[in-house]
């Protein structure tokens, strides 16, 4: 729902755009979204009101302006929702340029998070575009004394009356574009899907040629004159405190200038600095060095009694006793009471970090009560929220401009380490780069949660369960922002949990309680990392047991074509409204069958011998459906490789293919670095990990040789396509590793599991 | 004093000889395309060319390349694009883009001393840069075509 604005005369894109220029913006109800129910920071909340949001200008010589209001942190959505735009529009792509937004409510939900920025934002992207055509054709025809009718946008960025062969350019009607009044929604006509230029097509990112140049600005590189560089000693324990530490050392360091102690959190962290001591000077070599030196005594804390050993047993156990039941159909215990084969089985994930390639790192200018801020970060406007909080500022005393984002895959949706920025400007009268090492981002990170998964089924005669319990105990992401939360949210259990799409008539899913001892986050695709593992991986246990093939046993686990009805188990759809996105086990299943022939499955999986082996695994995620099969190779010392992964994505409408294909490439190493070397620990609460030594990301060597991503041509809604790629890939690898091994892998990661022959 | 050369300008640094040349380049002559990754060698996201051999500057100290010719990502090419950045372009290779610059550099330097690298030979080139968005088979097919076009 929008309303398109011509504000050619108010203002707005000042600076970017000159007096003449033609600029329409775009009124947005932001779409009732998966409102994580009570996360208190997330934004995405119903009913916000009426803001103008998206941006679009044209300049007088022809340039056109558009608008980027969410993040680019690699996905490519700063040049995927313009490209929805000038597609509609007829515009020359090579003469659009993208602005960045700042944080600013009326742009709508800016929180670049759970795969939904197309789906929210194609109708009014194609709504601005049709529109801005729409009165570019009339202005011409007005010039002319023509009906616009009888004139055309075809051939880019120029309306020709067709009869005449007249023509004026863009720029050369944007002036008087500016003065028409905006079409009514119902008298825009939209482009058919053959008249598309761009959209489906596949268009390199915006930022290309200045990434590969080293031009491109990330949040590492914001620079602003006078600025003073910072690097701050966390508590090592969540919660702790300092007693004590030494400021003469770190001072005696050539271009330290401060040493600066952070108030600790109150209250639950959420997105709030985690307090410590900070080292302030003249580049970050300086106060990276001057760190070494302070020295810090500090007072733990109750989280010192955490040991992810002992909490391993705790969880383990959490899950293997009757729980919180968030589904149920039919009678599980009944049906396992009768007998017949009952299986059972334990997964677990431990706590997984982020590790993107830029560390948490950002800019702040204090001054005279507003805060200005460089940050790469996913959600401006939580920046603005976390610093107003912070620094007891009104909200609107903050300006957070948005970098390009060197990786965040959730990270940085949360804004702590921008306040950090923000506070030590105020203590120091100067601007302040807070740089975060990378010893810093692994161990003070918003962790994917910890969990448990057991999973029980009774297999009947014919080899298909009767029935199937599963029950998952995790570290919950509300623990985060409240005190005292143990169970998961409607939102992370309905993340492979409570919409199991089985078709089995006794059915329960259940969920047990654990305590964080560590800040819990978002990371790419969430509680789908566990609950998918588990689900496919048992589907797998279930289809060997029953001496099945994998695919026809899936297929028949999904059964017939049909819509789930979920909403009795409070599930929130990531938002998406049931009539628009279904859950639809028909495209389940097509994209289970296509992956299957694009892999060629049927002759492959069963002409590999020992040390080889397919596996699949499929699963919704984001509102995507996706299938995957991955083949391994496993050496007789327990060394795995990757020849070759087939991902089948129905993911709806896709705006850009190229980079969506890209996107799943990326999801399988994600998912290889998961299920080979995901791992943080901690011991006395303390986390054990720092670096890519101990905390590995796959290798060019370690990663798939070749995934090849088949995208389903779909006019279904437009869906994510960040996060769903990562689920079906774990349980696919950990599959194959079965069929080429004999050995089950259910503790994450690999190295749990000895693979040597 | 140390002397060298940056992407060909004469420069002297007098300041703390254990600062790695990444905090020089970066904080000092503000040749920001040059990326902080790890801080350890671990990663390759910092990757330039020393004396055309590509190195970690993370963790060179500045008093190891008194004398040298460093060359970073501004650096490589003086017309146009060089053959490795525009096979990485055609290939569409950066999702995210921080870890590419260290990419290019290491592919450049390996692509001179490999001009016809088999997938073993690319692997173990470029084991030592990591990219968390996963992009690595395009990598591989871009390092592929630059030689290609070199050959």
């Amino acid at each position: 729902m929008s309303a398109i604005e011509n504000v050619s005369r108010r203002g707005f894109l000042k600076g970017v755009v000159s007096t003449g220029a033609f600029v329409l913006c775009a009124r947005l109800y932001p779409e009732a979204l998966w409102a994580a129910d009570s996360l208190p920071l997330d934004s995405r909340v119903e009913g916000a009101p009426l803001h103008p949001s998206i941006f679009l200008g044209i300049e007088t010589d022809g340039t056109v302006y558009i608008v980027a209001h969410r993040s680019e942190m690699g996905t490519g959505i700063r040049t995927s929702l313009p490209l929805v735009v000038a597609d509609e529009m007829d515009a020359d792509w090579k003469r659009v340029k993208i602005e960045q937004a700042i944080g600013d409510e009326r742009y709508g939900n800016q929180d670049t998070d759970g795969s939904h920025s197309i789906r929210d934002f194609y109708d009014v992207m194609r709504e601005v575009g049709a529109t801005a055509r729409v009165m570019l054709i009339q202005a011409a025809a007005q010039q002319w004394g023509v009906s616009p009718s009888e004139c055309t946008a075809d051939p880019v960025h120029a309306v020709v009356h067709r009869a005449t062969g007249r023509r004026a350019t863009y720029g050369d009607l944007a002036t008087a574009a500016a003065k028409l009044p905006v079409p009514k929604k119902e008298d825009l006509q939209f482009k058919p899907k053959s008249g598309w230029r761009y959209v489906g097509k596949g268009t390199p990112s915006y930022d290309l040629d200045a990434i590969c140049t080293g031009r491109a600005e990330y949040g590492m590189d914001a620079h602003v004159d006078g600025m003073l560089y910072a690097s701050i000693e966390h508590p090592p324990v969540l919660g702790g405190k300092v007693k004590s530490y030494d400021d003469k050392g770190p001072l005696a360091v050539h271009g330290v200038r401060q040493v600066i102690p952070i108030d600790p959190f109150q209250g639950p962290p959420a997105s709030q600095p985690l307090g410590g001591v900070a080292v302030v000077g003249d580049n970050t070599w300086a106060v990276f060095q001057g760190r070494k030196k302070l020295n810090v005594v500090w007072e733990n804390g109750a989280n010192e009694s955490y040991s992810s050993d002992e909490f391993k047993k705790e969880l383990r156990k959490s899950s293997r006793t009757a729980g919180k039941v968030v589904r149920n159909s039919g009678d599980v215990e009944a049906a396992f009471s009768k007998g017949g084969k009952v299986i059972e089985a334990d997964y677990y994930v431990p706590l997984l970090a982020h590790a993107s390639m830029e560390p948490p790192v950002a800019v702040a200018d204090f001054k005279d009560g507003r805060v200005t801020a460089w940050a790469p970060t996913q959600d401006p406007q939580a920046v603005q929220e976390t610093i107003a909080k912070v620094m007891g500022i009104p909200k609107d005393n903050v300006i957070c401009h948005v970098t390009l984002l060197g990786g965040a895959f959730g990270r940085k949706s949360m804004a702590d380490y921008v306040a950090e920025a923000a506070v030590l400007s105020k203590k120091t009268g100067r601007p302040v780069k807070v740089v975060w090492s990378r010893e810093d981002d692994i161990k003070f990170d918003y962790y994917n949660a910890v969990a448990a998964i057991y999973m029980k089924a009774a297999l009947g005669p014919d080899g298909k369960p009767s029935a199937w319990l599963q029950r998952s105990a995790f570290t919950p992401i509300p623990s985060t922002f409240a005190p005292n939360v143990e169970y998961g949210s409607e939102g992370e259990l309905g993340m492979g949990s409570t919409d199991v799409p089985f078709d089995i008539a006794n059915l329960r899913v259940e969920n047990g309680p654990a305590t964080a001892h560590v800040r819990i986050g978002w990371l790419r695709s969430v509680s789908n990392i566990f609950h998918g593992f588990a689900v496919q991986s048992f589907a797998d246990e279930l289809a060997a047991a029953a001496g099945r093939d994998r695919v026809e046993y899936l297929l028949e686990l999904i059964g017939p074509a049909r819509i789930l009805n979920l909403a009795e188990f409070g599930y929130p759809n990531y938002g998406g409204a049931p009539d628009k996105y279904p859950v639809d086990t028909g495209r389940l299943r097509h994209v289970l069958e296509l992956a299957a022939e694009k892999s060629d499955w049927a002759k492959r999986s069963r002409s590999k011998g020992k040390g080889s082996g397919l596996g699949v695994a499929v699963h919704r995620s984001f509102l995507t459906y996706v299938a995957t099969v991955v083949e391994v190779e496993v050496s007789s010392g327990g060394e795995v490789r990757i020849p070759r992964v087939d991902t089948v994505v129905d993911a709806g409408l896709v705006v850009n293919p190229e980079m969506t294909r890209a996107q799943f490439e990326g999801a399988a190493v994600f998912g290889t670095s998961i299920v080979r070397s995901g791992e943080i620990t901690a011991t006395k609460g303390v986390v054990d990990q720092g670096n890519f030594d101990d905390y590995p990301v796959a290798r060019i060597n370690e990663a798939p040789y070749k995934t090849n991503v088949h995208i389903v041509d779909s006019s279904a809604p437009p869906a994510g396509v960040g996060e769903p790629g990562v689920p079906p890939f774990l349980a696919a690898f950990c599959n194959a590793i079965f069929a080429a091994t004999g050995k089950r892998v259910r503790d994450l990661p690999l190295s749990k599991t000895s693979l040597s022959a | 004093m140390i002397d060298l050369k940056v992407n060909g300008v004469a420069r002297s640094f007098d300041g703390d000889s254990n600062m790695p040349l990444l905090w020089y380049l970066r904080d000092v002559l503000a040749l920001t395309g040059t990326k902080f990754g790890c801080g350890e060698a671990l990663c390759g996201a910092c990757t330039v060319h020393k004396n055309g051999e590509a190195i970690r500057s993370c963790v060179a100290a500045m008093r190891t390349v008194g004398g040298a010719e460093i060359t970073t990502i501004e650096g490589i090419s003086h017309d146009g694009l060089h053959p490795v950045q525009k096979a990485w372009i055609d290939a569409n290779v950066p999702q995210c883009g921080y870890c590419q610059a260290g990419q290019i550099m290491q592919a450049v330097a390996f692509l001179k001393s490999k001009k016809n690298p088999t997938d073993d030979d690319i692997d173990g080139a470029m084991a030592g840069n990591i990219c968390r968005c996963g992009t690595y088979q395009r990598i591989r097919a871009a390092i592929k075509a630059a030689a290609g076009e070199q050959s």
